[in-house]
């Protein structure tokens, strides 16, 4: 059985550009070879955090959608925690309601996009 | 003048008297399904300037859009969109 799931995450603004894509691609890496199929992806960029989190007032946040199997997300979330770069995630399961919202979001976001380009 | 009827007031412009307007659940309104955790300005509606939720009893949010609304805002808090304690928010 398939689900879906969205994952944020937070990496610490210490990184440089580089950095950064490099523990982004390192996650999408990973879903792709445990088989799960990576979604929609959003990269927020740095932003400023509502609250200190180890002592950084700001973070670069990506969102990634994927669909996998439940039994990989045990092993997802224990990557997140061992990596000292992430400094938060939160893993939710997309109900239908859920889904409906993300792919109308996402249908009007590129309808935006067509009209701008 | 003395003809004039005792204890009949008219006035011009009827007097406002606060008409209590009725509350209604905002999600049920609008048909809205899901309310979206990433989305901190939409949620900032539900809690007051300490960031603490408000309850049904001013949003008028009816009680199964009032436990998604808690679950969104929790999630924000979680991810740093929203603060946990916070003044001023308003």
């Amino acid at each position: 059985m398939l689900n879906q799931y969205e994952t944020v995450f937070i990496m610490t603004p210490v990184l440089s550009e580089e950095q950064m894509k490099e523990t982004v691609e390192k996650y999408q890496k990973f879903l792709v070879s445990k088989g799960a199929e990576i979604v929609h992806e959003d990269h927020w960029g740095l932003r400023k955090l509502a609250y200190p989190i180890q002592k950084k007032a700001t973070g670069f946040y990506h969102l990634i959608e994927f669909r996998a199997e439940p039994s990989l997300i045990r092993e997802w979330e224990v990557t997140f925690k061992r990596d000292e770069r992430i400094l938060r995630f939160l893993t939710v399961v997309f109900d239908k309601h859920m889904l409906a919202y993300s792919e109308k979001k996402r249908a009007k976001s590129k309808a935006a996009k067509e009209v701008t380009e | 003048m003395a003809t004039q009827q005792q204890g009949e007031i008219k006035y011009l412009t009827p007097i406002a008297v606060d008409t209590k307007r009725k509350k209604y659940c905002r999600f049920k309104k609008s048909g809205i399904k899901y309310i979206d955790y990433k989305d901190a300005d939409f949620l900032l509606k539900f809690v007051n300037e300490q960031g603490k939720l408000l309850p049904r009893r001013i949003t008028g949010t009816s009680t199964k859009y009032q436990r998604k609304v808690a679950q969104a805002v929790k999630r924000a808090r979680h991810i740093a969109l929203m603060p946990y304690v916070g003044d001023l928010l308003k």
